[in-house]
């Protein structure tokens, strides 16, 4: 699977320009970071840790101000980097970012995706629970009792898939993921990749993922941004993953499946 | 206890003794003073049962302590200047509760070390006021450990009104909070004015923290804030439920501790923590017994334990 859409025919839907960051003054994570995403593009961010991808997804959500250059989304007037992303962007962070013992349910969780369009009751409402019901289908989760559930009691994929539902309930444009089949084995990792895959080509949504996992999902994505520090290579993984390219993204000659 | 007693005398014919226990108990509701007092002890249960919950679940046990030491500076100094009480206590209480806002956003020293410093900071001008002035009055001292002798309807007033923006702030601000408090960066994304919902809490559990001081003083507010919410926790996995069920045990520890506070001729603040801690440890004990019998094994030798009934061949799934 490969995008052949030419690179000069399509309109970028994010256009990073120049793009320097970092947590303390002076020891930038991201320098001289430039790249454009096409509308309806599934993009995989590759990286060691600490390459500074998460950043750079974080930046691009409007999450950090960066020190220098600038993020443009296609037909956003908008200066207030909130008031796209809210609108436009659906964003499932790192599992690993949340305390799984917060007693919420799994509805009341994916209902924070919509909170803003429930209505002013503290409660989470009839409508959002079909709404939780109609997203879970989607996602292959048929148990009704499923929504219910207590967050501590899921395993990996089933987190993974209800940040999923929490992001598509706002019916984004743009899916950013961080690291989303981290910690996940491998047939859930496949699960997840074919919601993907098929939002990717059915709704036409422009998908943006974190992974450090080469390769394993690397290799088979649509498209891929080898990053450490900058931008070091994008494009399909086959011209992409040379031995020069992974060498200066992880320095090392080459990788194992 | 006094609900066992009034049982067992239900039983045994009405005489003279009896109507005179009844009495008794019933004496205290007699004086305008003490039923202000459950008025308003009632209220700050509730009220401070409510913040608990997500103070509890942001893992900020320690901010109401600081909160009300901070303040306590506050009210020694308007006291001392001959401000109104509330007028002072309000000022400092806000201005502390914007900077713990404002430490605990800049993580660069650690948010509970820095208040810490900062909170102590303002209990100390307070006590260091005090010991110059040399006129460590009853005034002090209720506001250390609480009194219900000197509740006044300003007292009455104020946390009538704080106990109203309270209840409509979580009403309102409910789903946001708990974004908030689950998930800070995606809230964000998702148009959730983060700081503000933080800020605007801060500022209204200063505002609790003022109203409770007369009933329960400075020193034990921390307390009557994370009991309720801990006691909640154990019994429930279910948010609305907790948020409930600590409101409601804050509205009863603190009528039980302010009823027999007049009985037992004690401290009202201290009677209605002791309460408190109770509380917790009926509803911890509770969840052990609950725990105890949920818990079993299946085939594969996991033990876990989760609600279900028992019952005939004990037959139900797991999802692994």
């Amino acid at each position: 699977m490969t995008d052949n859409r030419s690179e000069a025919a399509v309109v970028s839907q994010i256009e990073v320009d120049d793009v320097a960051y970092g947590y303390a003054p002076h020891k930038p994570v991201l320098e001289n970071v430039s790249v454009k995403i096409p509308k309806g593009r599934f993009v995989g961010l590759l990286g060691p840790s600490g390459s500074g991808k998460s950043t750079l997804l974080k930046i691009i959500i409007g999450l950090h101000k960066p020190w220098k250059g600038t993020i443009k989304f296609l037909g956003n007037k908008n200066s207030d980097p909130y008031a796209y992303s809210s609108k436009n962007i659906g964003y499932v962070p790192q599992v690993e970012s949340i305390d799984w013992n917060f007693p919420v349910t799994v509805k009341e969780v994916i209902g924070m995706g919509i909170w803003d369009r429930s209505g002013v009751a503290p409660w989470f409402s009839k409508d959002v629970d079909m709404m939780v019901g109609v997203i879970l289908d989607d996602l292959g989760i048929y148990n009704s009792e499923f929504r219910n559930r207590q967050i501590r009691e899921l395993s990996g994929g089933e987190q993974q898939r209800v940040f999923l539902a929490r992001a598509l309930i706002r019916k984004p444009t743009i899916l950013v993921l961080d690291e989303p089949i981290s910690g996940v084995d491998f047939n859930t990792r496949e699960k997840i990749m074919e919601i993907l895959r098929s939002l990717n080509q059915d709704l036409d949504m422009t998908i943006l993922m974190t992974t450090h996992d080469l390769g394993g999902i690397g290799k088979r994505l649509p498209w891929v941004i080898c990053m450490n520090k900058t931008i070091i290579a994008e494009g399909i993984p086959s011209t992409i993953l040379t031995k020069d390219n992974l060498l200066r993204t992880y320095g090392l000659a080459d990788y194992n499946d | 206890m006094i609900p066992l007693l009034l049982l067992s005398l239900s039983i045994v014919p009405f005489h003279t003794t009896t109507l005179l226990f009844l009495e008794s108990l019933l004496e205290p509701f007699t004086y305008e003073f003490f039923t202000n007092a459950i008025l308003v002890s009632i209220l700050v249960g509730g009220v401070c049962g409510l913040m608990g919950v997500y103070i509890v679940l942001r893992g900020m046990s320690y901010i109401g302590h600081g909160m009300s030491h901070a303040v306590f500076g506050g009210a020694v100094v308007s006291y001392i200047a001959g401000f109104n009480f509330y007028l002072g206590a309000a000022v400092w209480g806000f201005v502390s509760a914007y900077l713990i806002n404002e430490i605990t956003r800049r993580n660069k020293i650690k948010a509970d070390a820095a208040i810490g410093v900062v909170t102590t900071a303002g209990f100390a001008i307070g006590v260091l006021l005090i010991s110059t002035t040399r006129s460590y009055t009853r005034n002090f001292e209720a506001l250390l450990f609480g009194n219900i002798l000197g509740i006044t309807d300003q007292d009455i007033a104020v946390i009538v009104l704080v106990t109203c923006i309270t209840a409509s702030f979580i009403f309102f601000y409910q789903k946001r909070l708990l974004f908030t408090l689950f998930d800070k960066e995606t809230a964000k994304v998702y148009g959730v004015r983060t700081d503000m919902v933080e800020l605007f809490f801060s500022l209204i559990l200063a505002a609790v923290v003022i109203a409770s001081m007369s009933s329960v003083g400075v020193t034990l507010i921390a307390a009557a804030i994370i009991a309720p919410a801990i006691s909640a926790r154990m019994l429930t996995n279910n948010f609305m439920k907790m948020v409930v069920a600590s409101t409601i045990i804050g509205i009863l520890t603190a009528f039980l501790g302010m009823y027999s506070s007049y009985f037992l001729d004690s401290a009202s603040g201290a009677t209605i923590v002791l309460f408190g801690t109770a509380a917790f440890g009926i509803s911890s004990l509770y969840a052990y017994i609950r725990r105890l019998y949920q818990t079993h094994t299946h085939e594969k030798f996991i033990r876990h334990s989760h609600p279900h009934i028992h019952e005939g061949e004990h037959m139900h799934k797991h999802r692994s």
